[in-house]
């Protein structure tokens, strides 16, 4: 799909209420094709709602989601999975399928949404296991896997389309700083390779520095803040700067 | 009179979804790998269940039913009055009620932790139709295990009913199914085994239901597998009542 000069992601004056309380409120962000942002926050600011309104699991009271040009929440269902289909989403915990192997979950999206022959479907599959470091364990059942490896495979999963847009929830929490690493390099290494547009929630803040181009920090459903590392770094908020301050949280 | 209606709102709820679950089960594109999946998990696995329960069944209605006989001088009768009872109501009651606990636990519990672990999140997110994959393949496997599996129960009655008779009156395998059939007609067997399908439709969607609706962490989940349960048992010997009225009046 064409999109010159077309924002990957486009969020205009969204708001989403749970009750009384506004998770997010007139939220409006806009995302350039190829780029990776980093969204920062306190713990129940309005991140995680944010992918999953970009990702169509949810639906705005006001405003609209707008993916390469299409308003994802005023879509047919038929239109909501082709644009899905350029889309990846990492899980917060993964969110493999227990039911199936490793390697399947990784097939999946390649089962369902390709003509590829079975042999091929596995051979790509292992070979996305093996990018992210998971050789040879196609076969493995996901309660088998560490909460890193898990994560590895969650990421294998939403590679599988070669995703135009990557959403990722979190993808270092919980993990030591070794994997983290790895899983920051996995992501710009993608980004690098594909030109992929990244969007990245994140409390880690090195790897928001390692990932992001630019920094948006929401606060009780609002950006407050946005930029480069640097930019942010010098922002006038206390809480912006205490925040990334934190190099050590995640 | 909050509660009332809030209660009225979930009914309606659980209506639409039922609604919606009929709706799609008969519109393509059809997921005919994941239904037989679950008619693996669900059906063939119910198997040794319910052919246990059916012989034990049996055995008991073989020797309710000859103490009752044998007070009239009627044993003759033994075989083809426990058929009677087995084919036309306790064989396709017993098996739903004991379905309802062994499926619809597991579809209540595994949906739950689908929807709790974000699972369901990622099947839509990777474009599946989450509701026809995960819902309307486990209904519609329901809806055609049932039946089968209540043909088991009755065989499988029949059988117990026999080596209870056999271990009396050394009555020959033969000579007793030709006996318990005898008076079976197509109205005994084929409403009474066919109205099984509404149980298997009402045991998955109510577990269903409870399953993706499930909030509140692990201890969601197993109170949407209890709830699955009871509330699908309860529906079931419910409708029972209302299909028995309408068989019995559409071949008086």
């Amino acid at each position: 799909m064409a999109t010159d000069g077309i924002p990957a992601v486009e969020l205009r004056h969204v708001t989403k209420r749970f009750g009384d309380r506004a998770v997010l409120d007139d939220l409006s962000l806009a995302v350039p094709a190829g780029r990776a942002v980093c969204v920062l926050g306190r713990s129940g600011t309005g991140k995680s709602v944010m992918l999953k309104h970009i990702i169509g699991l949810m639906r705005p009271d006001a405003g609209s989601v707008l993916v390469e040009g299409e308003d994802v929440a005023q879509m047919s269902p038929r239109d909501l999975a082709r644009v899905r289909q350029r889309m990846g989403m990492l899980f917060q915990h993964a969110a493999l399928f227990d039911s199936i192997t490793v390697g399947e979950n990784v097939a999946f999206p390649l089962r369902r949404h390709s003509s590829l022959p079975a042999r091929e479907i596995r051979e790509r599959a292992e070979a996305l296991l093996a990018d992210v470091g998971l050789a040879g364990e196609y076969d493995k059942m996901p309660a088998d896997l560490s909460g890193g490896m898990r994560k590895r495979a969650g990421l294998a999963r939403a590679l599988a389309l070669e995703p135009a847009i990557l959403l990722a929830d979190e993808p270092s929490t919980g993990l030591d700083p070794v994997t983290s690493g790895e899983i920051d390099r996995l992501l710009v290494a993608l980004r690098d390779r594909t030109g992929a547009t990244l969007i990245v929630v994140t409390h880690n803040i090195p790897s928001a520095r390692v990932i992001g181009d630019e920094l948006v920090f929401l606060d009780e459903g609002r950006i407050v803040a946005q930029g480069t590392a640097g930019m942010l770094d010098e922002s006038d908020i206390p809480l912006v700067r205490r925040f990334m301050q934190a190099e050590g949280a995640g | 009179m909050t509660v009332v209606v809030s209660w009225l709102e979930g009914v309606a709820r659980a209506a639409r979804f039922a609604g919606r679950v009929l709706a799609e089960a008969v519109r393509p594109p059809f997921e005919g790998r994941e239904t037989l999946r679950h008619l693996y998990e669900l059906g063939v696995r119910s198997v040794p269940l319910i052919a246990a329960a059916g012989f034990a069944v049996g055995v008991v209605l073989s020797m309710h039913t000859r103490s009752s006989m044998a007070r009239f001088g009627a044993e003759a009768l033994i075989p083809a009055g426990l058929a009677i009872v087995l084919i036309r109501e306790t064989g396709p009651l017993v098996s739903g009620l004991l379905l309802s606990g062994r499926i619809g636990a597991g579809i209540g519990a595994e949906l739950g932790a689908m929807k709790v672990t974000e699972q369901i999140d990622a099947l839509e997110a990777v474009a599946v139709d989450s509701f026809r994959y995960l819902v309307v393949t486990r209904v519609v496997a329901c809806v055609i295990a049932l039946p089968l599996l209540t043909t088991l129960m009755n065989f499988t009655g029949l059988l117990g009913g026999w080596v209870a008779e056999a271990l009396i009156t050394g009555m020959p395998l033969g000579t007793y199914f030709r006996q318990a059939f005898q008076p079976i007609q197509f109205t005994d067997l084929v409403p009474a085994t066919l109205k099984t399908t509404v149980f298997g439709f009402i045991i998955a969607t109510v577990a269903s239901y409870l399953g993706v609706h499930t909030t509140r962490g692990t201890e969601g989940v197993g109170l949407a597998s209890t709830r699955s349960v009871v509330t699908s048992s309860i529906l079931l010997i419910a409708t029972n009542v209302l299909l028995v009225r309408l068989i019995q009046f559409v071949y008086p």
